[in-house]
């Protein structure tokens, strides 16, 4: 591993980032439109409902975590269609890197791209909704990074789909979270899923990191099992999808994607 | 003279279609080898397979005396590739894609070499210029730096002046004559410019149908097939079906 390589890597993309006001407004434009219409959603509800004590917190802190998780996956995803759209790709792959430094220049760019996003976000909470994410305590930071480390797992995924099939892969990069979204059971309890569903949904380390925030919130506990779950089923994941990721390299540079990438 | 390119009999199968089949070819050090061939010739692949992007099917490759297939990220450091079909990041600056580049390729001394690379290439005025913004031949020259940045011992151009005004055309190929000449690298030049292949290279291959169906200095290829210049022989080669089909 090479830091000065993965820097390097890390300022390609800063510099775009850097370079242009609409890149960084996008950063922090749509989380905080998320909060903000998610912050009027849960008021509503709070007045109408008896099912959460504190509607408008749980909502508005699950909805703060999903973004994130969003952001990042989405962020890393980003970062290797930017080489695609600039006919960059194939410069990137003939220079001395190894898969490892190209992957961890990466991960460390998306999580700096999340919080950027993510910072005003959660300012916007406290003054508008009188709503602080940091009730969470100190496990907020655990599920953070469980929501980091799954958020990068797919982006991983999503980079090894485009690295064997090319940017034609493009849309599925795009849709991923929404399919998961469901599963994840961000804003309702488990239960609320029929059976086949949360069969799925318990393979997944969304649900334990939600229910464990709302289980937080709402009853002011802390259940650790579903701390460690999360972080064992995104083990799984993220080991799978680094395996998947040398398979798709290797698998490109058979078929030829990496020197047609940009067709 | 020392061959840094070693091709040993390398083929490259996509399912049933064979691209290149089973070709071998040397280029000494200081040397500047023309690749020719119609489109679809296997000019391109053979390049991959040079820069690793590519696996072959069989056969080796050797980069000074370095397999590629177990020394892919220490043959990359000493080589460098330009083509018209590949671009730098536009939205950074020019001096931003060669200090990022920089960093990739571990250069000791970059801004000594973006210093360098900037006189000898005359992109010195262009170098806080959006990449993006760029002419033809700026960005070309851009790329060219680029591809330089690391010093390489071995440098493979594709289409190198493809799209150049033949003033910018000529500095580019003045420029490679001289470097090669200053730092005895070896170049493989993919190029439908038969001038330009007639003027840099010592030798050429001729492909066609992924195999290599002549080869010779530029000068005994024109006798041999009793021809006044190399387009002549590249069109009889090319069009040429039951010799050599």
């Amino acid at each position: 591993m090479s830091i000065t390589r993965i820097y390097g890597l890390f300022l390609r993309h800063f510099y775009l980032i850097t370079r242009s006001f609409p890149r960084i407004l996008d950063l922090v434009y749509w989380p905080s439109i998320q909060i903000t219409l998610w912050g009027f959603i849960s008021n509503f509800f709070a007045t109408h409902t008896t099912y959460y004590n504190n509607a408008v917190g749980v909502i508005l802190t699950c909805a703060i975590l999903y973004d994130f998780l969003f952001r990042t996956s989405i962020g890393f995803n980003m970062l290797f269609l930017e080489e695609i759209w600039s006919r960059n790709f194939t410069n990137l792959f003939i220079a001395p890197m190894k898969i490892g430094e190209i992957l961890t220049s990466l991960v460390i760019t998306a999580l700096i791209r999340s919080l950027i996003g993510l910072v005003p976000a959660i300012l916007l909470t406290s003054p508008l909704f009188g709503i602080s994410i940091l009730d969470l305590g100190i496990f907020l930071f655990f599920l953070f990074l469980s929501l980091y480390i799954f958020g990068i797992t797919l982006g991983i995924l999503v980079s090894s789909g485009l690295l064997r099939f090319g940017p034609s892969f493009e849309n599925i990069a795009w849709s991923t979270m929404f399919l998961l979204a469901p599963f994840g059971c961000i804003y309702y309890p488990i239960e609320t899923l029929p059976e086949i569903f949360q069969k799925i949904a318990y393979i997944l380390p969304l649900v334990y990191i939600f229910e464990e925030a709302r289980n937080i919130l709402i009853n002011q506990t802390v259940n650790i099992q579903n701390v460690y779950y999360a972080f064992m089923w995104n083990a799984f994941y993220f080991s799978l999808s680094i395996v998947l990721f040398y398979y798709s390299f290797n698998a490109a540079k058979n078929k030829g994607t990496l020197i047609n990438m940009g067709e | 003279m020392k061959n840094l390119i070693e091709v040993q009999n390398i083929k490259k199968n996509y399912g049933k279609k064979e691209a290149v089949k089973g070709i071998s070819f040397n280029v000494e050090e200081d040397e500047i080898l023309g690749l020719l061939g119609p489109n679809g010739s296997g000019k391109t692949t053979t390049i991959g397979m040079l820069l690793g992007l590519l696996k072959p099917t069989s056969g080796q490759i050797f980069i000074n005396n370095l397999k590629l297939e177990e020394n892919r990220i220490q043959i990359l450091e000493m080589i460098n590739f330009i083509s018209p079909y590949i671009e730098l990041p536009k939205k950074l600056t020019v001096k931003q894609n060669l200090y990022v580049y920089s960093k990739l390729y571990k250069v000791k001394n970059i801004k000594e070499r973006i210093e360098y690379l900037s006189e000898k290439l005359r992109i010195g005025e262009l170098l806080n210029s959006i990449t993006g913004e760029l002419s033809s031949g700026q960005k070309n020259r851009v790329s060219l730096a680029k591809a330089l940045v690391n010093e390489p011992k071995v440098l493979l151009l594709d289409e190198p002046t493809a799209s150049l005004d033949p003033e910018v055309g000529d500095f580019v190929r003045t420029f490679l004559e001289d470097y090669k000449k200053e730092k005895k690298i070896s170049i493989l030049l993919a190029s439908h410019n038969m001038n330009e292949v007639t003027r840099l290279c010592k030798s050429v291959l001729m492909m066609k149908n992924g195999e290599i169906i002549d080869q010779g200095k530029p000068e005994d290829l024109i006798t041999k097939h009793g021809r006044t210049n190399l387009e002549e022989v590249f069109l009889k080669l090319s069009r040429s079906k039951s010799e050599y089909n």
